[in-house]
């Protein structure tokens, strides 16, 4: 190097590589890094496609020699789950039907919450805000049991309503029950998210809407929703991984055939009985994570930037 | 009556009195500008003639009718915002159409409205456009067809021009004061800029800590200023004020300012003050507006008093239409405004003449000007 000899140092920088070698520093870390994270993917996606023999005779790593779909039909249409051998589609379709209200209902409470104690601001409003970031810091665990009472009192009701009049108003069905944990538990991190994006919302156009006649309800629906896109996907976003991926309080609150898509790959892997279809297992987790991949594709570039937006101001 | 009323108006923050017990009244079509630094209180004032803001106690009329408890929607007024406040979501027409669009105004009848108010502010080829794809001064007159199109009662405006460029913001105000002239609305404005107070005003209410300090038109507010805040606040370059005393000694009061290294400088009192109740030897402040202080060629010819003195000129700005010479007297910085074209120079010799017609005089101790 010539930063070594003090006599030709002068006319160059010292220690100054040419520029392709960082390059290649940088592009082999980041090539590392993205076939370590792949791998496990890449295993499941081969595992998957490829018939039971092959499986216990070959490599981990091997392509699939004959390539087979059988394994996705058996997870989603006949394999076991307990002691039901119907596939993990009816969970499949448990788990859409608890995500979409539920995240659709916390979305918007969320929403609201985040209008009201930015532009209608109460007293005590900075008091019930923080109570709200409370509920973030929250571990599921502790929730367990006095939920569990709430949905005793509940199914309670919705028996009585059932004996009054032949109908229980989805007081006591498991999967409105999952929903209004989900949304009762998600509540404080889509208050969060949108506290933070209203905050520096212009409040001229909230005294504008006012003067023009605007109802509190009309100033939301007509302003402010329309203005929160970059939020919004954001808060569909996070609370739709977390509530697909949420094992505990579904395996919790739904037992049986009311289980969501994660309690019943648990049940279809952890099963005690005959071989382990690894093939069968891979494609019943892939499938079950496809929903979250999917989202996170369609709508992955809003994600970044709305975290950005919402975190400059708060 | 008045057709804008507001009377006793106070408003308190918690344990901060913003507002101290405003009186203004305004009639039908005038142009009210509230004027003051920062932190007067004249945005929060209009905010309480819109409703965004409740009052304290006090009252606001409008035709005799108290307006100050009905919510905004229900004043029968409109609002142009300081950012404009254009509904980012929407075309302009629809900004334009939604506070019809809330009340409830049938469609064809809404799009009727809106093509009117768009010939009458040159928008018409911007009506399909989003508020982002439209230049400072095209948002402006949107936010003003907003207001327009309700034809409301009273127009209110917040700083509506501080966002625009100089020259912009010089246009639009000849083109608002050439809507008022030509609508006959009634306005209340708020603005920081004393040269759009006077040239945009029938009214002037001027502000300070809450407190009115003056109402009147651009003409009393300029020329005889209730006191040395609003004296010193309204005109630029600001009314030059020098303290002297009242001599009585022989017949005639003469205000006396001492100049020192020279004889002191003697003048009748001003017509404008009355200095009978002041005792011989009391302390004055004398304020005279620039373009009242000239050289004697450049004073006004039809003066019936001036007075004239000898002063070293410290800095010569040419203003391209004037020259503000800058001289010395008594310890105080004085301007005078001269011709374009005027031949002083730094550091010369210069007879300077004031116009003792359009001097005033206030009293030290309590600010306030002194009557005739």
């Amino acid at each position: 190097m010539s930063a070594l000899n003090p006599a030709n140092a002068a006319p160059m920088p010292a220690r100054r590589r040419s520029p392709w070698r960082s390059r290649v520093v940088i592009y082999g870390l980041l090539l590392i890094f993205a076939v370590l994270y792949l791998m496990p993917l890449v295993v499941m996606v081969m595992t998957s496609l490829k018939p039971m023999s092959e499986i216990t005779g070959g490599n981990m790593f091997a392509l699939p020699h004959d390539l087979t779909f059988e394994a996705w039909a058996k997870a989603w249409g006949t394999t076991c789950v307990g002691l039901t051998c119907a596939g993990i589609k009816g969970y499949f379709w448990n788990s859409i039907k608890m995500v979409v209200p539920a995240v659709f209902i916390s979305t918007m409470l969320g929403a609201l919450n985040g209008y009201v104690l930015t532009k209608w601001r109460f007293a005590g409003h900075r008091m019930v805000f923080g109570l709200m970031l409370f509920a973030c810091f929250i571990p599921y665990q502790s929730v367990l049991i006095p939920m569990a009472v709430i949905l005793g009192k509940l199914g309670y009701i919705g028996m009585n309503l059932k004996d009054m009049t032949g109908y229980s108003f989805g007081f006591g069905n498991a999967t409105a029950n999952l929903v209004l944990v989900h949304v009762v538990y998600g509540l404080g991190f889509t208050t969060l998210f949108f506290r933070n994006y209203y905050a520096a919302f212009p409040t001229e156009l909230i005294k504008a809407a006012q003067i023009d006649g605007a109802s509190f309800f009309q100033i939301f629906r007509r302003i402010l929703l329309p203005n929160s896109a970059p939020i919004f996907i954001v808060t569909v976003i996070y609370q739709f991984t977390n509530i697909w991926n949420d094992f505990l309080f579904g395996s919790t609150f739904a037992a049986g055939d009311n289980a969501p898509m994660t309690v019943a790959l648990n049940n279809v892997v952890n099963t005690s009985t005959g071989v382990i279809e690894y093939n069968v297992n891979m494609a019943a987790a892939i499938i079950a994570a496809a929903p979250t991949l999917f989202v996170y594709i369609v709508a992955g570039r809003y994600f970044v930037r709305g975290l950005m937006a919402g975190a400059v101001k708060g | 009556m008045a057709f804008l009323e507001i009377s006793a108006l106070r408003k308190r923050f918690g344990n901060v009195d913003v507002l101290k017990g405003i009186d203004i009244t305004l009639d039908k079509g005038g142009f009210l500008v509230l004027v003051g630094p920062s932190g007067c209180g004249k945005s929060t004032l209009l905010n309480t003639i819109a409703g965004l803001e409740s009052i304290s106690s006090g009252t606001i009329s409008v035709e005799g009718q108290q307006i100050n408890d009905l919510h905004p929607s229900k004043r029968d007024i409109a609002m142009v915002f300081q950012s404009y406040a254009l509904y980012p979501n929407m075309s302009v027409a629809e900004n334009i159409a939604f506070g019809m669009e809330m009340r409830g105004v049938p469609k064809d009848e809404r799009d009727k409205a809106v093509a009117e108010v768009a010939k009458t502010l040159q928008i018409v080829p911007l009506l399909g456009r989003r508020p982002s794809q439209l230049s400072g001064g095209q948002r402006q007159r949107v936010a003003m067809g907003r207001a327009l199109v309700r034809q409301p009662r009273v127009f209110l405006f917040d700083e509506p021009l501080s966002n625009l460029d100089a020259k912009l913001r010089v246009d639009m105000r000849v083109e608002i004061k050439r809507l008022h002239q030509r609508t006959g609305t009634t306005i209340v404005y708020v603005t920081h800029d004393q040269i759009e107070a006077m040239t945009l005003a029938t009214r002037i209410a001027v502000l300070k800590d809450g407190e009115l300090q003056q109402v009147g038109t651009p003409y009393e507010v300029y020329n005889s200023p209730a006191n040395l805040f609003v004296a010193d606040f309204m005109g630029s370059p600001s009314m030059n004020l020098l303290d002297g005393t009242v001599d009585k000694s022989n017949g005639a009061a003469q205000v006396v300012i001492v100049h020192p290294g020279s004889e002191p400088l003697r003048f009748p009192v001003p017509t404008s003050a009355d200095v009978s109740q002041l005792a011989n030897g009391a302390k004055v402040i004398f304020g005279i507006r620039p373009e009242a202080v000239n050289d004697l060629e450049g004073t006004d010819r039809n003066a019936k008093n001036i007075a004239t003195f000898d002063g070293l000129v410290d800095i010569v700005e040419p203003a391209g239409s004037d020259t503000y010479v800058v001289t010395s007297l008594a310890g105080r910085e004085v301007t005078a405004r001269m011709r374009a074209d005027v031949n002083v120079h730094r550091g010369q010799n210069q007879t300077f003449a004031f116009n003792l017609d359009k001097a005033v005089l206030f009293n030290p101790e309590t600010t306030q000007r002194i009557g005739a």
